[in-house]
């Protein structure tokens, strides 16, 4: 992988993502992110810790435009989302690479054409990304398995394959979420040097996790969500990568 | 199958399944209703036709009873009134019937007489109007009157007016009923063109948030559904076609029947029927990608 050109173009901004006293809810439900401040940096890598149902994917998604927020304000690329009209969204989305936590891989395509989507989408040319997916497959360690479907993969191999989807496109922040969830630990931890490799090339990484071993053993920052309050941690111990 | 795949000649794949059963369904359904829709369009037209030709058959002929003249006997008084017609501008033909012709026409009512020459049974006139300009009744009574004959127009006027009573209402319902059932070859087709769409939800969901624009992602499931109604339109308006032709073999000259008349050249109302379910289904697949919405709230 070569340096990431759109990484190095983020640069040129203070703050990837900016949220100022955001809080959310689904429907008339009772608040799920209540009054949360953060940012994050351009080139920066963190983690969202809590457990189950504190509101770990909702922050997520309120970055990708999933969902919106009840209160507060949310910059992303320094344009303040209130103030960006909905049709300029793709435009957000397609500088942003995502892991889902149930991957959202489409089966009836191969892991090649999978891969190579945001890229299609983007409205590239063949011709002139082929090589470049080929690449990064071989870089995720899918090298031999470009013509495979997604149900014919294992489940490391999908979580890898998920992710070369989401940096394919040279994204200037990769959101995952719980992308360790269903693997084992020695393919989570080929996952996790994967994500700081990318980090090292420039992209802003922001992982949501419930494994606190994984978290501990980074030696990188956490924004720990609890009852959908934020309370930063700093780093716990040695990095892993 | 990872081995043999070659990366110099990968072409990208279609993001939607090529193949799917709920495809087949909307394609058998779409054409079942396309080939009503056609079946009644064809029936509307020869409907129309027949209408028409009822009333230019009827408002392009005249029948003049003479009842005699001064000194004339009813047939000469029958022959100078036909003399006379001829000369009225916008009279093609008046010929006088014989008078065979006027006793068969009472003969169901006095029953069979032997020396029916006897009896003072008035005789006819058929005259035949110019259709571009036809002198109307009045016209004729006059030229009629300055002649001394006696002698009464019958325009047809109260027939007429009650044939295009007839025509207009069996029109107007033949249309009717074509449109309900286009309007339900519509409905079905955008019924089951969001079917499809729900069914293919998380491809939407996945090419949104990969970036793509509302126009690329509705794209893809026009040009899908659309190119499937256009087949089931196709089916169906080649089905009706046949059905048509078959029709019009079996009707010989006529066309199905004298009362509805049918041409070879009818069949070709069918031709936009493909082209109509596919702006249906296109549109209705547009429309079905924006209410999905953008997963916002």
């Amino acid at each position: 992988m070569s340096r990431n050109p759109v990484a190095a173009a983020a640069a040129d901004i203070d703050e990837v993502v900016r949220f100022d006293a955001v809080s959310m809810r689904y429907g008339r439900g009772a608040e799920v992110l209540r009054d949360i401040s953060f940012s994050l940096a351009p080139g920066s890598f963190h983690f969202i810790t809590g457990p189950s149902g504190a509101g770990k994917s909702s922050l997520l998604k309120l970055i990708y435009l999933a969902a919106q927020p009840s209160a507060g304000e949310i910059r992303l690329f320094g344009e303040d989302l209130a103030r960006t009209p909905t049709r300029r969204w793709p435009e957000l989305r397609r500088r942003m690479g995502l892991v889902f936590q149930d991957l959202l891989l489409l089966d009836h395509l191969t892991a090649f054409d999978n891969a190579a989507a945001p890229l299609r989408i983007a409205g590239a040319r063949p011709s002139d990304y082929r090589a470049d997916v080929a690449e990064l497959l071989a870089w995720v360690g899918l090298g031999a398995r470009m013509g495979a479907f997604p149900p014919e993969l294992a489940g490391g191999e999908k979580q890898r394959l998920a992710i070369a989807r989401a940096v394919v496109a040279r994204p200037q922040i990769l959101l995952a979420d719980e992308p360790t969830s269903n693997v084992d630990a020695q393919a989570a931890l080929r996952i996790y040097r994967l994500f700081v490799e990318l980090n090292r090339l420039g992209t802003t990484v922001l992982i949501a996790t419930h494994d606190q071993d994984l978290v501990a053993r980074s030696g990188r920052p956490a924004l720990h969500l609890e009852g959908g309050r934020l309370a930063w941690r700093a780093p716990q111990g040695p990095a892993a990568a | 199958m990872s081995e043999a795949f070659d990366v110099a000649r990968w072409r990208p794949a279609p993001f939607l399944p090529e193949r799917e059963t709920r495809d087949r369904a909307l394609v058998f359904v779409v054409a079942v209703l396309c080939y009503l829709a056609c079946v009644t369009g064809l029936a509307v037209i020869a409907a129309d036709r027949a209408a028409s030709g009822w009333s230019r058959q009827l408002s392009s002929e005249v029948t003049v009873i003479v009842r005699g003249g001064a000194g004339l006997t009813p047939d000469a008084a029958a022959a100078a009134a036909a003399e006379t017609l001829a000369g009225v501008p916008g009279v093609s033909e008046a010929r006088a019937l014989e008078a065979r012709k006027a006793y068969d026409l009472v003969r169901p009512w006095i029953g069979d007489v032997a020396e029916v020459e006897e009896l003072p049974v008035p005789r006819l006139v058929a005259v035949s109007l110019d259709r571009k300009r036809p002198p109307d009744a009045a016209t004729l009574r006059r030229a009629l009157k300055a002649q001394g004959l006696d002698a009464i127009v019958d325009d047809h006027s109260l027939w007429l007016k009650d044939v295009r009573r007839a025509a207009g209402i069996a029109r107007g319902l033949a249309a009717v009923v074509f449109l309900l059932v286009a309007a339900a070859a519509g409905a079905v087709a955008a019924s089951a063109t969001r079917a499809g769409l729900a069914a293919q939800r998380p491809v939407v969901e996945v090419l949104r948030l990969a970036g793509a624009e509302e126009g690329f992602i509705a794209g893809l499931f026009q040009a899908r559904f659309a190119r499937a109604a256009a087949l089931a339109g196709t089916i169906g308006a080649g089905a009706a076609a046949l059905t048509g032709a078959a029709l019009r073999l079996a009707g010989g000259g006529e066309g199905l029947t004298p009362a509805l008349p049918f041409a070879w050249v009818d069949l070709l109302a069918v031709l936009p029927c493909p082209v109509l379910a596919a702006l249906v289904a296109g549109l209705a697949a547009r429309l079905a990608v924006r209410r999905i919405g953008d997963g916002t709230p």
